[in-house]
């Protein structure tokens, strides 16, 4: 078997996957409360539909799509809305959300529903049912799945790449979703294929997941082109363009987007979840999440409510070890740390990693050797050395003109590298968010 | 449930093994053997030199450089390596002061750490060349035991250093600009020649900078690239006049190449940090040298050499920017400075 990898360029962090690779998802009592933010999904937030001391049942539509790149929020829990106010969001922010206080008698049992057969149904009304079933990536940005499904005539989609890296240190959701689920995943590839008239699909993933590999291989349909590539490990192939030229060998243009090579992107958690909306009939109202990292007791997989507490998962997983120190919603390159024991998690919240106070050490910042370490690692061959440098200068404008600031994903490769400790990762985020401030005005 | 404090940091959360004061004290501890022979092989001045230039190196470090900036060891190498480049009978005054002036003119006025030009070593060496010529160019060979000094180390400040008549061995380099005498091989590789107290031992050197380059402390593209040119430069001429110029093999191992090609090329803070500009950097320094020791004045170029690439390395830089991930071919973009694309 020839194990590919995306390029030269990209780190090798502790995979730390140990934790929680054989342990089966299982569910938890509900919570007593849940909070759904309106804005989980990149686009529009939705829009409110319930209002305060309304009864909603499990999979109740409670706020409605936005537009077109939007998608309805459904009731994660049978209960009352307790009110609709502002909460604590993941981002940091504090954003809108609805707040429903969970039946604690109620069976959870979703309403009786038509469950269509996706066979009988048009590409249009397929997608009409992915937009109302509110499905988003699961993979942390949260991408709707039906814009994805539908690009424009004009690009020709000819190969569906399955994303089943999972690059991130500590997280197995995705992991577990194939071990699991296999034939959800095979399904929602069929369902995604139809919907884009594709014939092939390419499924990566990296080869520190065998159990993962061998099981997919051995339950590919053998009436679907389904390829099963094993990738070696490192960081961070899971990113869309790394996946692509990995798999395919295709280079995104700057500024483009995977359909502008003729693929589309979807990690096999969102898979599963589309097979999931046609066999269950219920939206999506809860999702696998890794719950992990050394500051926990009893790290392991779950299936839990959107909207659940963190302070609910870390009670589930056994409580706080004594010497925890950060709690980070996603990965621990990429997602941000929460001070929030309320936040709840997303339809886009990949894991909940609890760092103990000896990986959370605070490390001594010194000034830059330009060892060119970062343009080692970078996997889109930014300078991170000359943009840092401007970046401490706040000379944002030429940071996005002249090293093209923009290519860059955030992925954190460079500040995992760099010697001196540099936040450059951070550095670029700030400069970025500056520079859209700026633009909006 | 009692909460505590959580942090909140900036993406991301785990960092690598690597950091700024572990290999800055990596090439440190890489210099012990290099240290060790070139003890070997002149005796107790040599470690006398070496001493007098790290303390040259620390005192302007720690009175006017950054807070805790001694323990990050940057100073200690700009010291080691100084002390390696200079002969062993040099007054111990003037190796102080070669040292003093590397880190303060050389590195704290730009800022301190990472942010001088030229490598603080070889501006220490240069102002010693320029200051005291002869002191610097005086190569004594062992005339007692092996114990005794080989040269008058303690001169007092701004006496002139005496000089036993008939003493003094010309290096290799010198003695075959001035004498047309060339060196055995074997003893460039070993090192059993006169020369600066540290750079004899071509094998040593070789074997300690590999050590750095395998653990990605050093660029190994720098030394490739310089001894490449070297190599291929003065094969040509010698191939052309195998009489007038000297012998490929010859002008890799003798005089300070090994150790400004490993040890000071690769100082990574005046040194390129994108790969092409590495063999660019290398080929660059490779030219000089052979230029120097060939045509010019001196017999040797390695210093002038380096510090003169030192100063090209903004330029260089700007030029070897790698090709950004899906960026269009070079022809279609605008940006004057891109035009040369694909990191090497």
């Amino acid at each position: 078997m020839k194990l590919k990898d995306f390029f030269r360029n990209g780190v090798h962090p502790p995979e730390m996957k140990e934790l929680t690779a054989s342990s089966k998802t299982r569910r938890i009592p509900f919570p007593s409360e849940v909070v759904l933010p309106l804005s989980q999904h990149i686009g529009a937030p939705s829009v409110a539909l319930v209002r305060e001391g309304d009864r909603v049942e499990r999979g109740d539509v409670i706020a409605e799509a936005n537009g077109y790149v939007s998608v309805p929020l459904h009731a994660s829990v049978s209960g009352t809305v307790s009110k609709i106010a502002r909460g604590p969001h993941p981002n940091g922010s504090f954003s809108p959300a609805i707040f429903i206080k969970v039946d604690q008698f109620s069976a959870q049992e979703p309403r009786p529903r038509m469950i269509p057969d996706w066979h009988d149904l048009d590409t249009k009304q397929l997608l009409q049912a992915i937009q109302d079933g509110g499905l988003v990536g699961l993979g942390g940005a949260g991408f709707p799945t039906h814009v994805k499904l539908a690009p424009p005539p004009d690009q020709k989609i000819d190969v569906v790449l399955l994303n089943g890296c999972e690059c991130e240190p500590y997280l197995t959701t995705d992991h577990r979703s194939m071990v699991e689920y296999p034939h959800r995943v095979h399904l929602g590839t069929r369902i995604m294929m139809r919907a884009l008239g594709v014939k092939k699909a390419i499924l990566g993933i990296e080869n520190n997941k065998p159990d993962a590999l061998e099981i997919m291989r051995k339950t590919v349909p053998s009436d679907l082109d389904i390829e099963i590539v094993g990738l070696n490990v490192k960081y961070p192939q899971g990113a869309e363009k790394m996946l692509i030229k990995a798999l395919i060998d295709r280079e995104v243009p700057e500024g483009g987007l995977p359909m502008h090579v003729g693929a589309v992107v979807q990690n096999v958690a969102s898979v599963a979840t589309i097979a999931e909306i046609f066999e269950t009939g219920l939206p999506l109202v809860e999702r696998i999440l890794t719950v992990t990292g050394r500051g926990l007791n009893k790290p392991r997989n779950l299936i839990v409510p959107i909207g659940t507490k963190l302070r609910d998962l870390i009670a589930a997983c056994g409580g706080l070890a004594d010497d925890a120190a950060e709690v980070i919603m996603g990965g621990p390159m990429m997602g941000p740390a929460q001070g929030n024991l309320d936040t709840p998690i997303l339809k886009g919240t990949s894991g909940v990693v609890v760092l103990n106070q000896a990986e959370a050490r605070p490390e001594a910042v010194y000034p830059c050797i330009r060892c060119g370490h970062c343009l080692d690692a970078c996997p889109v061959f930014l300078n991170p050395q000359a943009m840092g440098s401007l970046g401490l200068n706040m000379e944002y404008k030429e940071m996005q003109t002249d090293l093209h600031l923009d290519t860059c994903m955030l992925c954190g490769c460079c500040s995992y590298v760099c010697p001196s400790k540099i936040p450059l990762s951070h550095i670029f985020g700030v400069a970025r968010a500056q520079l859209a401030a700026e633009a909006r005005k | 449930m009692t909460e505590p404090q959580f942090l909140v940091r900036a993406t991301p959360h785990l960092s690598g093994p690597e950091s700024t004061p572990k290999i800055m004290w990596t090439v440190v501890f890489s210099l012990i053997p290099v240290v060790a022979v070139s003890f070997w092989f002149f005796g107790p001045s040599a470690l006398l030199i070496q001493a007098a230039a790290v303390l040259g190196a620390l005192i302007p470090e720690h009175y006017t450089g950054h807070k805790g900036s001694l323990r990050d060891g940057s100073a200690v190498i700009t010291g080691v390596l100084l002390g390696l480049t200079l002969p062993p009978g040099m007054p111990l005054w003037m190796a102080f002061l070669g040292g003093f002036f590397g880190v303060a003119f050389g590195k704290l006025i730009f800022g301190g750490l990472g942010q001088n030009v030229f490598n603080p070593a070889l501006l220490g060496r240069a102002f010693l060349q320029a200051a005291f010529p002869v002191a610097i160019t005086t190569w004594p060979s062992q005339t007692g035991s092996w114990w005794s000094l080989r040269g008058d180390n303690f001169a007092w400040p701004l006496m002139s250093p005496q000089v036993v008549d008939g003493s003094t061995g010309a290096t290799p380099l010198g003695l075959f600009k001035f004498e047309k005498q060339s060196t055995e091989f074997l003893d460039l590789l070993l090192g059993t020649t006169s020369g600066s107290v540290g750079e004899t031992s071509g094998l040593v050197i070789l074997a300690c900078g590999l050590f750095l380059a395998l653990r990605n402390y050093l660029n190994w593209r720098i030394p490739a690239s310089i001894c490449a040119t070297v190599f291929s430069f003065s094969g040509i001429l010698w191939l052309f006049d195998s009489e007038a110029f000297a012998s490929p093999f010859f002008m890799l191992f003798s005089g300070g190449l090994m150790l400004g090609a490993f040890y000071m090329a690769t100082d990574m803070v005046t040194s390129p940090t994108t790969h092409k500009g590495c063999w660019i950097f290398g080929a660059g320094i490779g030219f000089l040298v052979v230029i120097i020791r060939t045509w010019g004045g001196l017999p040797e170029g390695v210093m002038y050499a380096i510090l003169f690439m030192n100063a090209f390395v903004p330029f260089i830089n700007r030029k070897t920017q790698p090709r950004v991930f899906g960026q269009a071919p070079p022809e279609k973009r605008g940006l004057p400075f891109m035009k040369k694309g694909g990191q090497a």
